[in-house]
């Protein structure tokens, strides 16, 4: 028996509830200011777990031949943009076609920053780690370069390190023998930039297919978008929630 | 005579000898103490004398709380540590033995790594390896 035929007045609560919420989010709403500072922590503030941060790529926008975010990551991160197969790959272009239908998607792959990584669950030593804002990070100080969670990992999103590396950006250590991914730019996420540099440069293509914010913070573009329409989880049937999303796929 | 010919060639090599293999051991058992050059600004985070005891263990604790909790303080992080300490002749801290970090570990034979994985040059010297907005090159090997 559902909660309705015992509550005949459930309907009218309902309606009172949702205008209760659309007045809280009215008076939310000046509060943008607010929001903004607490979302620039100061410099001796830890990560907080009320953010989760997460991405959405509509790849119903995503260019088929366009590398732009691949580019700026390497950029960025100071990888060598070598695509053999033991260099490092922070994000990659795929794509993929409907076996049936012939329907052709392209669409960036990264690290998916679970919130059940499987790659933290096999890390023998805890190098392996997920942040209290939900990115997953290696810790290459304690890393044996085993390389578990390049095989746990669904997505084939991290990469080792082979050959020894030589001027690396100051905000980005990477060097031989550890296991490495996707950051979502940690070094800018933790500057208050709240962006990372394959999404700039998507935005800065004009494509405007990924989307990076607080999956917690019901205002946060993303959290609308979502709200908005249908998005996917790559391998939704594994249960990791993600923090990357899909849209048409 | 061929005798004191004789006994000069062998005063001859052994004075070859000792200038060949006695003085290098004279020159080793007095190795100068390193010479740092010194950090900019007027003085550093800490107590020098707490520094050179100590500073290992304010970065194990830093690089922690960087690396896990995404704490970025400069005060003890590693990157002010390069910031100040850059040799002024090589805008590094670990490219020559002369460097400041290396001047030091070098004396006392500890071997540090790093900067396997660090930059040893302030972010100002960095030099993106890829222009934004072009393909690195594929490196052939």
């Amino acid at each position: 028996m559902s909660e309705q035929n015992l509550n005949p007045d459930n309907s009218e609560r309902r309606a009172f509830l949702k205008a209760g919420a659309v007045v809280t989010g009215a008076a939310v709403a000046p509060g943008v200011l607010l929001f903004g500072v607490a979302q620039a922590r100061a410099p001796e503030e830890p990560a907080s777990d009320k953010i989760r941060w997460g991405m959405l790529i509509d790849t119903t926008k995503c260019a088929s031949g366009c590398d732009d975010c691949v580019r700026a990551c390497n950029t960025e991160n100071g990888l060598s943009g070598a695509t053999g197969p033991q260099d490092s790959q922070w994000i990659r272009k795929l794509n993929i076609r409907h076996l049936k239908s012939g329907v052709e998607t392209s669409l960036p792959m990264l690290c998916q920053h679970c919130e059940h990584p499987p790659c933290v669950d096999v890390c023998p030593t805890g190098a392996s780690m997920k942040r209290a804002d939900g990115i997953v990070l290696v810790d290459r100080h304690i890393c044996i370069g085993c390389r578990y969670c390049m095989m746990a990992c669904p997505y084939k999103a991290r990469s080792f390190v082979h050959e020894p590396l030589t001027d690396q950006n100051p905000e980005v250590p990477r060097g031989k023998g550890c296991v490495e991914s996707c950051t979502f730019c940690v070094q800018k996420v933790d500057r208050g930039e709240n962006t990372t540099a394959c999404v700039e440069a998507c935005n800065a293509a004009g494509h405007k297919a990924m989307l990076f914010g607080d999956l917690n913070d019901p205002q946060s573009e993303i959290a609308q978008a979502m709200k908005t329409y249908a998005t996917t989880e790559v391998r939704a049937d594994l249960r990791l929630n993600t923090g990357v999303r899909y849209r048409g796929i | 005579m061929a005798k004191v010919l004789d006994n000069l060639r062998a005063w001859g090599l052994l004075a070859l000898f000792s200038a060949l293999f006695i003085g290098p051991l004279t020159v080793m058992a007095g190795v100068n103490k390193p010479v740092l050059e010194r950090g900019k600004g007027e003085r550093c985070v800490e107590d020098t004398e707490f520094m050179r005891r100590n500073h290992m263990a304010l970065l194990k604790h830093h690089r922690d709380e960087t690396m896990r909790r995404g704490i970025r303080t400069t005060k003890h992080s590693l990157k002010g540590c390069v910031d100040c300490h850059a040799s002024s002749k090589t805008g590094s801290v670990a490219s020559t033995k002369e460097d400041f970090c290396m001047a030091c570990h070098v004396y006392t034979g500890v071997k540090l790594d790093c900067w396997d994985c660090h930059a040893t040059k302030p972010m100002k010297l960095y030099r993106p390896a890829a222009t934004p907005g072009v393909a690195p090159q594929r490196v052939q090997q």
